[in-house]
């Protein structure tokens, strides 16, 4: 069996199909990215992986077992914002996951506990370049930084898999080519399963050992939610051609449904 | 065409620091203007004229009570009143704080706790506090007791609403995170929750204060024995005007100060709330 199984599963809302018979499997380590049009269900796959929504039909797995219906340690995530919590420094965002395993009833560690917890952290920060910064709060961060300590703090936390929902979408273009070298170190060196939501088809192609696309197959004019999103491209990456970029980069430019072609 | 040039729209133009002052001293200096010139003007027709005293009328009055001891107890009434009143006020605003912080907190985080809760919360607070004082006075007699659970039963419902309401803010992103981190529900209450809404309930207080007063001083002016309400609606027999000036002053005097306090304590205590994002 595989890390992660999908099998058939289905999402919809009332009678909004969003995703339908989306059908994959995961092996440890892999990098996959996850592209497609506004509103294609790529989000709503993500809340499935993380548990804050059910599959409507079929399931997934995460070792051999059904995905928790809730978030819990197992499933890092950062998001486009509010990752981090604005009431704590950089350092004690970090040393929280700690406390939370740690301190069950109080939440808050002290001596000798805390210390060791402070220099994990720190070793943390300055591979995210902020152990400068370690007494600001998230307001005092630039927005890149605070995307860094939000990836920090995920990584405290050692999950066997982060989902990253468009975690650079409201960066500057420069900075995100400094966080997309971060994620791949932090990647290399932890070897977890990493799925990120880009809008970026080039950050999608370049990050990541493999890149879905998710779009709808069939179309009903009449009824426009009648048919959800499915997995339609499935490439491995790193010996992609030119050409299947510029296919995918045209489809999704004018939203139109592209044949399936699975081509693993 | 280009002007020459040509005025700001008004809602650019801001004040320099100075004229901020003047403009922010401006309205009181003329109601003080005023009143010593219409003072003047009935006091010179009749100098028996009680309903605005000079201030030389209000320095004596103030002085009887504050620095002299009263001829019946012996004790400086002023200060008693101003202590009772206080202690009354802060007592009932604290329990409130309390239940507020506690029942809206939970209510906010817990979908159980809201769909169980919430709305009798919601039909608790629209119970004129005032139309069931007297039923207080019946149950908790007319000592302390009552003034302080009339100022709980008018302010509560307020702050467990709005710190309810501030819970369901919280981007829910937060809270998921903290579950990816192994946070337990009240790990999340604590560490999560908590600290976020303590600034948020100093100032759901600060919008109290106004009300709390309110209560306080309804309560005793019905039945106290000491007190600034109590004081006020005393001499009220007597048109003490010279009296009845000094005490609103003083009573407004305290109610900017708890709030300055509270507001000041907040900036202190929690700069990752008030500085701007």
């Amino acid at each position: 069996m595989s890390f992660i199984e999908i099998n058939n599963v289905c999402k919809h809302y009332d009678k909004t199909v969003v995703l339908e018979r989306v059908n994959a499997k995961v092996e440890h380590g892999e990098f996959i990215t996850l592209v497609g049009a506004s509103g294609c269900g790529k989000t709503t796959f993500l809340k499935m992986l993380l548990g804050t929504e059910v599959p409507s039909r079929g399931s997934i797995t995460l070792h051999n077992r059904p995905i928790a219906q809730e978030p819990g340690p197992d499933r890092g995530i950062v998001f486009q914002r509010y990752s981090v919590f604005p009431h704590l420094t950089a350092l004690q965002n970090l040393i929280l996951a700690h406390e939370f395993k740690h301190a069950r009833l109080i939440g808050k560690l002290f001596g000798q506990k805390r210390n060791e917890a402070i220099a994990q952290a720190y070793t943390m920060l300055t591979s995210v370049g902020l152990e400068h910064a370690d007494d600001r709060y998230p307001h005092q961060l630039s927005g890149g930084m605070q995307q860094r300590l939000a990836i920090a703090q995920a990584f405290m936390q050692q999950p066997e898999v982060l989902l990253l929902d468009e975690p650079f979408g409201a960066l500057d273009p420069g900075i995100r080519g400094d966080m997309h070298q971060l994620v791949l170190d932090i990647w290399g060196k932890t070897a977890i399963n990493i799925f990120m939501i880009t809008h970026d088809l080039k950050e999608g192609f370049y990050l990541g050992t493999r890149l879905w696309v998710f779009d709808k197959i069939r179309h009903d004019p009449q009824a426009p939610h009648a048919y959800g999103a499915t997995i339609t491209y499935d490439i491995p990456l790193g010996h992609t051609d030119r050409s299947t970029y510029k296919t995918i980069h045209r489809a999704l430019q004018r939203n139109k449904p592209v044949a399936t072609r699975n081509s693993q | 065409m280009q002007h020459r040039w040509t005025m700001k729209r008004l809602i650019n133009i801001q004040p320099s620091p100075l004229a901020r002052i003047i403009l922010a001293a401006l309205p009181f200096i003329i109601t003080l203007l005023l009143y010593l010139w219409i003072s003047d003007m009935r006091l010179s027709s009749n100098p028996n004229d009680k309903l605005m005293p000079a201030f030389s009328s209000f320095a004596t009055a103030i002085s009887e009570l504050a620095f002299t001891p009263s001829k019946r107890t012996g004790e400086y009434l002023f200060w008693i009143d101003t202590v009772s009143s206080l202690q009354r006020l802060l007592l009932g605003v604290s329990i409130s704080a309390l239940i507020g912080l506690i029942v809206g907190l939970l209510n906010g985080a817990i979908p159980l706790l809201r769909a169980n809760l919430s709305p009798y919360i919601t039909v608790l607070s629209l119970i004129p506090p005032m139309a069931i004082l007297p039923i207080l006075f019946i149950i908790f007699g007319l000592e302390e007791l009552s003034k302080v659970i009339l100022i709980v039963i008018g302010i509560t419902p307020f702050i467990i609403r709005d710190l309810q309401g501030k819970t369901l803010e919280l981007p829910s992103e937060q809270l998921i995170k903290a579950q990816t981190l192994g946070a337990s529900t009240w790990q999340i209450l604590l560490r999560v929750i908590l600290p976020q809404m303590v600034p948020r309930l100093i100032e759901a207080i600060r919008l109290s204060l106004g009300p709390a007063w309110l209560f306080l001083i309804s309560a005793e002016a019905i039945a106290a024995q000491s007190g600034l309400g109590y004081r006020i609606f005393l001499v009220r027999r007597y048109l003490s005007m010279d009296v009845i000036l000094p005490y609103v002053v003083w009573i407004t005097l305290l109610a900017f100060i708890l709030d300055w306090l509270l507001r000041k304590l907040s900036q202190r205590v929690f700069p990752w709330f008030h500085d701007p994002r």
